[in-house]
């Protein structure tokens, strides 16, 4: 079974419907009891990163997702959640998580596409994976694959940590991690045939790490 | 880089796909789920429903429709029609939507907008607009009016400094629907589509008035638009949502063409 995050913030039921597709069990839960017991938590999440810090510090779900680093459980973060395991966001000057090294920042308005226009903020839709290192999380999909974003704020984190970046009128980091604590800006459960492979990836790792123990 | 999508919309009138001409004499087409599966596996990079008896009916049938979607396909789809309140809102964001669109709901109460996008972030509101051309005057100066109640009602609302106070209260994404070329596969109104696309730094979506892959080309490019609806040129088989990318890839456009 994997946990999902429950905190107040988005899109837990899409994420649901993914891994129900798959076969994958999974519950949305904020029981520090059922985390503990499941293979994998995913930590989802959309909106804006002051409001989510706040009601992960209210929940005390903050807590959760350290001990849960700390039992070096396998950790997947989605969007909200990519972001908000790094140190800071400049959305609402917000101190995050800090589980992870790095920083979000806002696209930058002067920032333009390849076609000399400047870019629409949000950036919403499909774009190409730039792969930086190989990670299990990639496994079967095809590098031309697609995935989907809708984000405002991107993140810079550590080369040695980048597993793919994108590029919308500036190349940043969208796919990071290593052993297990991993996180992608873009949504693999709206991303077709190549988001459920890397959730189902994620769940081949959290069932190995689970034996290996 | 980001690819331009191609979005199906779906009209649905009591639980079943239909689609009409510049908004009149709709017949039922279909089952809505089985085409948006259909166009999921097809390639399509979004999918939009919209309930074009919600603003009359009950809303319970179309939530059904929205949650069976939603166990089915695994890319974003947008919901609109009759949606008013917060809980409009919610309601089609809990049956499994990513975003919702507000259309006629907007107009009349723009601060929902305002209220959708701090409740559920500006990325989950797409403001629909139904747009008419009309003589350029002082009070028109696009020369396009914003229309409502599925295109029954004129506004006396300038469409393009509509779309920019759109952006300021928080819309995440606009879609722009020409209601003189609706249905008519005579191409999309590329002016308008341009005018507002200019105007705004949000993503613009042409509607209204596909009927051959070049009226897509020339939406996506002279009409600046990120995303090209097609409703007629799928919905009757003329064309695969797998032949329109083709198209759209070979004349050099960035789309997504695996999946």
């Amino acid at each position: 079974m994997l946990a999902i995050l429950e905190y107040k913030a988005g899109n837990q039921t899409s994420v649901r419907r993914a891994l129900n597709a798959l076969g994958i069990a999974s519950a949305v839960t904020a029981d520090p009891v059922l985390i503990r017991q499941a293979k994998g938590l995913i930590f989802p999440g959309v909106g804006a990163a002051g409001q989510a810090m706040r009601n992960l510090r209210e929940s005390g779900m903050d807590h959760v997702l350290r001990e849960t680093v700390a039992a070096r459980k396998p950790l997947l973060g989605i969007c909200l959640g990519c972001q908000i395991l790094l140190d800071s966001s400049d959305e609402n000057t917000t101190r995050t998580l800090g589980l992870v090294t790095g920083r979000c920042r806002r696209f930058e308005s002067e920032l333009r596409e390849q076609d000399g226009r400047p870019i629409r903020i949000p950036h919403m839709g499909w774009n190409s994976l730039r792969r930086k290192q190989p990670s299990p999380l990639l496994h079967g999909i095809p590098r031309d694959a697609q995935v989907y974003f809708v984000h405002s704020y991107y993140v810079e984190c550590p080369p040695e940590l980048t597993i793919a970046t994108s590029v919308y009128g500036r190349e940043f980091c969208t796919l990071y991690g290593r052993d297990g604590l991993w996180a992608c800006q873009f949504h693999p459960e709206k991303s077709g045939a190549p988001g459920l492979r890397l959730l189902k990836n994620f769940y081949a790792y959290c069932t190995e790490h689970t034996h290996a123990e | 880089m980001l690819s331009k999508r191609i979005i199906p919309c779906l009209d649905v009138r009591n639980g079943k796909l239909t689609k009409g001409i510049k908004f009149e004499g709709n017949v039922d087409i279909g089952d809505p789920v089985a085409s948006a599966k259909r166009y999921y596996e097809d390639g399509a990079d979004e999918i939009v429903f919209y309930d074009i008896t919600a603003s009359h009916e009950g809303r319970a049938p179309f939530l059904d429709v929205v949650e069976r979607v939603a166990a089915q396909i695994f890319i974003p789809f947008c919901v609109g029609g009759g949606i008013n309140t917060l809980d409009d809102m919610r309601a089609a964001l809990n049956a499994g939507a990513e975003k919702i669109s507000v259309n006629s709901g907007a107009v009349k109460n723009p601060d929902i907008i305002s209220q959708g996008a701090t409740a559920f972030g500006s990325q989950a509101v797409v403001v629909g607009m139904d747009v008419r051309k009309t003589p350029v005057s002082a009070k028109m100066p696009s020369g396009y009016e914003i229309v409502i109640h599925g295109g029954r009602k004129g506004m006396d609302m300038d469409a393009v400094a509509w779309a920019v106070r759109c952006q300021e209260l928080g819309a995440g994404e606009l879609c722009v629907n020409s209601i003189d070329a609706d249905g008519t596969k005579d191409g999309y109104e590329l002016h308008l589509t341009r005018m507002i696309s200019d105007a705004v730094r949000i993503p613009v979506i042409a509607s209204g008035g596909a009927g051959t892959p070049e009226h897509m080309y020339d939406a996506l490019t002279q009409g600046g638009a990120s995303a090209a609806l097609i409703a007629s040129i799928v919905h009757y088989g003329e064309y695969t949502i797998r032949e329109l990318k083709e198209y759209l890839h070979g004349r050099g456009l960035p789309i997504r063409m695996s999946w």
